[in-house]
């Protein structure tokens, strides 16, 4: 119990970090995955088609390769070469990456609205972005919660990947404390505080699934 | 020629390499009510889409109320007014679908006022009085809180024509409009649109109801093969129809 007390300190320094580039980081991607999800489904073919190219790119590639490329190399890269701390470049590369996931749920979410759905608000004379932001972005909402959810939990589990900058994260302080004192305890603790946030995410998302289910569609 | 509501000439649309329009010319004035019917896929459906901009049509023209939507040049030209115009055009027109095309996330009220809101730029406390009236002629006002998916079939037929008025059109197009319902649920929907009809309403009605197109339709026009081949006075054409494809569609029918 004591040697508890004594770990939870730098462990819980560790969750805040994980959890700033948590928070960050899903509320900027979210966001950008809609908007690139919109310029997708749109009818301008060649902004759709580097869209398409770019969400190629990310699912693609490794994270980590991601993440070390915008730390290491793009300091070399010409003309857009710009050296990042690591903190931001963490967050870039989260927000990158994850928006091209986020982007593919909405098209997914936006795609599955039915057409007359459109063709009942172009009668009643709402513009394209009207009927997107009154009648098919809050339909898609609901649709697409489940995999956004998945998601999310996913993201908070992947923060652990920031270990390759050298930043302190839950997991590496985790770690950092197990091969100094020769025990997993750490570990335990660390699952433990890993499963507590994605339980909070999952109360959160399964809140606001009951919230939509007043009606079927 | 004031009263000319809509007036479409040599509309001819294409699918692909099918011809569903060949040339479909049809008047409307004001206060008239037509019932189209015919066989399915004989392009009345198409046409009526056609009319407000739900589909492009490649040849001919159509004007709503004097105002050009589309006219098709000496040389063969097919050209379409402006977007705005369009738009502006189109308002006048409400359209009834076939699968009603509610908005399942808002309730029965929402539904009506939220073009009125977002179009027109009304305040809830101006439209809601003027929904709520629509509601109680299509007899559900009580269920306005309620959302699409808790209603039949005929009462989601109802809301949508009253969020159709709700925009306060000059002319009413029906697609079909009791062809997804149960059999004993098209009358409440069919005694709304004759309550329509009695208010002198401008509607043009795609329909397979004859009984009804025979009692309130004012004129009746058969199509078949992407053409009309018969519009005449409603009980002429029930009484004694001039083309053999009309003669043998309403032994079928009836």
């Amino acid at each position: 119990m004591d040697y508890l007390v004594r770990i939870i300190g730098p462990l819980l320094e560790g969750t805040g970090v994980t959890l700033q580039v948590f928070l960050i980081s899903f509320v900027l991607s979210v966001p950008l995955g809609l908007a690139l999800a919109l310029v997708r489904v749109s009818r301008f073919v060649f902004v759709s088609g580097l869209v398409n190219g770019y969400i190629w790119l990310m699912r693609g590639t490794p994270l980590m390769l991601q993440m070390l490329f915008i730390y290491f190399a793009l300091p070399f890269v010409p003309v857009i070469g710009v050296r990042l701390p690591d903190f931001p470049a963490a967050i870039v590369a989260f927000v990158l990456n994850y928006a091209a996931y986020f982007a593919e749920i909405f098209r997914a979410g936006i795609q599955s609205i039915d057409r007359g759905q459109y063709e009942g608000a172009r009668v009643l004379g709402l513009s394209y972005a009207q009927t997107m932001r009154r009648i098919i972005l809050p339909q898609v909402f609901k649709r697409i919660l489940p995999p956004l959810s998945n998601e999310t939990i996913t993201l908070v589990k992947d923060t652990s990947l920031i270990y390759v900058l050298a930043m302190n994260d839950l997991l590496r302080a985790a770690r950092g404390i197990v091969q100094r004192d020769f025990t997993t305890m750490p570990f335990v603790v660390a699952a433990a505080f890993y499963l507590l946030m994605t339980l909070v995410l999952t109360l959160g998302f399964q809140y606001l699934e009951r919230k939509h289910a007043v009606y079927d569609g | 020629m004031a009263d000319r509501m809509i007036d479409a000439r040599g509309v001819h649309k294409r699918f692909a390499a099918v011809e569903v329009l060949r040339g479909v010319s049809l008047a409307v004035d004001k206060g008239e009510v037509v019932a189209v019917i015919g066989p399915s896929g004989s392009g009345k459906s198409t046409f009526l889409r056609c009319l407000n901009h739900l589909e492009t049509i490649n040849r001919g023209s159509i004007d709503i109320e004097g105002e050009t939507l589309v006219a098709t040049t000496a040389d063969g030209v097919c050209r379409y007014a402006p977007d705005a115009d369009i738009r502006r055009i189109c308002r006048r027109m409400g359209i009834v679908f076939q699968h009603f095309n509610l908005f399942p996330h808002l309730t029965v009220l929402q539904n009506v006022i939220e073009a009125p809101i977002t179009v027109k730029g009304l305040r809830r406390d101006e439209i809601i009085p003027r929904a709520e009236e629509l509601l109680r002629k299509v007899g559900l006002l009580d269920r306005q809180a309620s959302h699409p998916s808790r209603l039949s079939g005929g009462q989601k037929q109802r809301v949508a024509i009253a969020r159709a008025l709700a925009m306060e059109p000059d002319i009413m197009l029906f697609d079909e409009p009791t062809s997804a319902l149960d059999p004993e649920l098209t009358g409440e929907v069919l005694r709304t649109i004759r309550e329509l009809a009695e208010e002198h309403m401008t509607m043009l009605v795609v329909t397979h109801e004859m009984a009804f197109a025979r009692e309130v339709a004012s004129r009746v026009v058969f199509m078949d093969g992407g053409e009309i081949l018969e519009a005449r006075r409603a009980r002429e054409l029930f009484a004694a129809p001039e083309h053999p494809r009309t003669r043998a569609f309403l032994q079928n029918m009836l």
